[in-house]
């Protein structure tokens, strides 16, 4: 970002380092520690405390993902081992604090989970991490499953079917302070606290880890494995260190779990949980650093909020994803970049018009859909309790024509409306894009004025 | 520096067969300490196969090949990066979606010994970043500066490739058809920069381009199915009778 009149010439010298996104980024970091800080104030309710700090545990495990998949192209079928094994060390060693036979304040409690995790990522990450790609994948699948099938087979450790429970009041006071016996980790609230911290650290660790050598090296490795080789780097030592470095991260996440819920199960390790934190990756956008922060806020808002609405939840989720992959394969992340982009450019006001037109088109269409999915999903799995439903406040009789004439009408219409607003919408978008692609390479490192 | 006339790069008895079909027949090849040493010959003649031998892409299936008077036969890419050899791509081989900046920070943090750090901060790396600014301003990409790599017009891309094989300070370097698909004025362009950027290093590179060949190289050897059928100096190889018959009487007819 040079200004035309001549700076650049000053700026070759090289003398002074003129870095302004250091100021940004202390007024970044300080923003997200406030927004932490101050939402329990505007959400106290128990059930928002409880979708926080799954979003907080959600955020490190997404994050520790685009460690892989976003900063070094890895493509993991078993991240939930490493949280997993975090999650029982955790558990493990909630249960020996209170029996008084381990000295750890369950503050960090997370941090014995980070250590266990990268410990399973520095033995099984041996094995995946000599090869890349899809036979990377696979043997991450192939590990996933041995793991869970383990963790059922040894109950001892893993607690069967049952799981392991434990305590988190059951520690010595914060710190060993008296004054603050009051911290007893037993409210939800004192729980997302400390998850909200952890959730920091790890995000503010996580990002450093960007800015270092391995890290650039990391983005190499993902873009031509074969190159990096050829200037000095071992391509697989460095997906190991990645690998290892992530299963801490991950491992954290299972910790926090294990304070949250006070119970870890051999679902843990599952495929389900696996698959999850690739969803959430990829719907935040993995390229991007702080796409999969987004991605897990999104994730947890369908898994646990609209879970309590609808059982139709995973279904929307599968609905969201395809559509995100096919129309915005660089997630969450990339469209708002792209916008803030356009608005940059000063072009947004043109794109005003057919934004809201495919907005309530696609709200048109998306209420259709909800309508006649709920509808379905009443007459064919709760069928037992009658044919009448709610439906945002509506009373429905499935059993009548009405309610399934009104969804047909509504969807088709919708779709019409949508598919006309979406042709103008793509048009206008691409001559956008176009123009501001053809400004930047007429203007080799300049931004617009 | 204080015998010129020491081997750098050493090929001997070297054979490579994939299967049962012998691609590289007994190549012997010295190219001494500050050396411009070209490769030519026809298609299929096992010139880039020759380099993946040489940079360890492949392993041999014969003989010796010494950088420095070190064995690096069948050692894996990046122990003989660190040993000093680099080498560029005949096909564009960079880091897309990195700028050009980071696809040479990149490039020099092995050799300035930052390694697999994950507790350095790059951008307090001042020697790296010093470093990645002087090859930045020797390709003359200095505007480019921020651009990612899959964006730059071809010509850039090939000053880049040479850029990111001369980061290292290696003091061997493999150039694959620098100047393939360029138009005579980038090829000029190329060539200057090849033998300012390689003073005082050895290089050597596979050409098809003979006024890019007869132009830099001190000496050349003639490659025709998978044995070096001459070497000599540009006038020893325009004048010699095999080489006329085998490749250039040919090219120059075409």
């Amino acid at each position: 970002m040079q200004n035309p009149h001549g700076s650049s010439e000053l700026a070759e010298l090289g003398e002074i380092r003129f870095q302004p996104w250091n100021v940004g980024r202390w007024i970044l970091w300080g923003a997200l520690a406030l927004v932490f800080a101050l939402l329990p104030l505007f959400f106290s309710r128990g059930f928002a405390l409880t979708l926080m700090s799954q979003m907080g545990i959600m955020i490190v495990f997404a994050l520790s993902y685009g460690m892989l998949l976003g900063q070094t192209g890895m493509l993991s079928f078993g991240h939930a081992v490493y949280s997993g094994f975090g999650a029982y060390a955790a558990i493990h060693a909630m249960n020996r604090i209170a029996a008084g036979t381990l000295l750890w304040p369950i503050s960090l409690l997370p941090l014995v989970g980070g250590l266990a995790g990268a410990f399973f990522g520095v033995v099984f990450g041996y094995l995946t991490t000599r090869r890349a790609g899809t036979p990377f994948a696979m043997i991450t699948l192939g590990i996933g499953e041995m793991v869970f099938a383990a963790a059922l087979m040894f109950p001892g450790f893993f607690g069967g079917e049952g799981g392991v429970t434990g305590n988190r009041t059951a520690g010595p006071p914060f710190m060993g302070l008296p004054w603050l016996s009051w911290l007893t980790f037993g409210p939800q609230v004192q729980v997302y606290g400390l998850i909200a911290v952890w959730c920091f650290v790890c995000i503010v660790a996580m990002y450093a880890l960007t800015q270092t050598p391995l890290g650039r090296i990391a983005n190499a490795v993902r873009d031509n494995p074969e190159r990096a080789e050829f200037i000095g780097y071992n391509t697989q030592r460095v997906r190991w260190l990645v690998l290892i470095l992530s299963s801490f991260f991950a491992g954290i996440a299972g910790g926090l779990t294990a304070i949250n819920f006070e119970i870890v199960g051999a679902e843990s390790f599952h495929a389900v949980r696996s698959g999850g934190v690739l969803l959430a990756a990829f719907i935040g956008g993995a390229a991007f650093f702080f796409g999969p922060i987004l991605g897990a806020v999104v994730f947890v808002v369908f898994a646990i909020a609209l879970s309590d609405y609808t059982k139709a939840w995973q279904l929307y989720l599968g609905v969201f994803f395809v559509l995100l992959v096919l129309y915005a394969p660089g997630g969450l992340a990339s469209l708002l970049l792209m916008n803030l982009r356009v608005a940059k450019f000063r072009k947004f006001a043109r794109l005003r018009d057919p934004y809201v037109g495919v907005l309530l088109g696609g709200l048109l269409l998306a209420l259709g859909v909800v309508l006649l999915i709920e509808l379905t999903y009443h007459v064919t799995l709760d069928i037992g309790q009658g044919p009448l439903m709610r439906l945002f406040g509506l009373p429905l009789d499935t059993s009548a024509p009405g309610p399934w004439v009104l969804a047909a009408f509504v969807l088709v219409s919708g779709f019409v409306a949508f598919d006309y607003y979406r042709r103008r919408f793509a048009r206008c978008w691409h001559d956008v894009q176009v123009e501001i692609e053809d400004w930047i390479r007429e203007n080799p490192g300049d931004s617009p004025r | 520096m204080s015998d010129t006339k020491a081997i750098a790069l050493e090929l001997a008895g070297v054979h490579k067969r994939f299967g049962r079909t012998e691609i590289i027949c007994g190549v012997d090849l010295a190219v001494p300490h500050g050396e411009r040493h070209a490769i030519i010959g026809p298609n299929g003649a096992g010139k880039s196969t020759l380099f993946n031998l040489i940079s360890g892409r492949f392993g041999v299936s014969a003989g010796r090949i010494r950088l420095n008077g070190r064995d690096i036969a069948n050692r894996k890419p990046y122990e003989v990066n660190r040993l000093g050899l680099a080498r560029s791509f005949q096909i564009t081989n960079l880091f897309p979606r990195l700028t050009v900046f980071e696809n040479l920070r990149c490039a020099v943090l092995w050799s300035l010994g930052h390694r697999y750090a994950f507790w350095k901060n790059l951008n307090r790396l001042t020697d790296a970043e010093d470093r990645a600014q002087q090859l930045l301003e020797r390709m003359g990409l200095k505007r480019r500066r921020d651009t990612p790599a899959a964006q730059l017009t071809y010509a850039e891309q090939r000053a880049l490739e040479i850029g990111i094989t001369i980061a290292g300070n290696p003091t061997v370097i493999l150039l694959d058809e620098p100047t393939a698909g360029m138009s005579r004025a980038e090829s000029r362009h190329a060539v200057e920069l090849i033998r300012e950027v390689t003073a005082g290093r050895t290089l050597l590179m596979v050409e098809h381009d003979m006024g890019v060949v007869f132009g830099l190289a001190d000496r050349i050897s003639v490659v025709v199915y998978g044995r070096v059928i001459a070497t000599g100096t540009p006038e020893e190889i325009r004048s010699n009778a095999a080489v006329q018959e085998a490749y250039l009487g040919k090219a120059v007819v075409a």
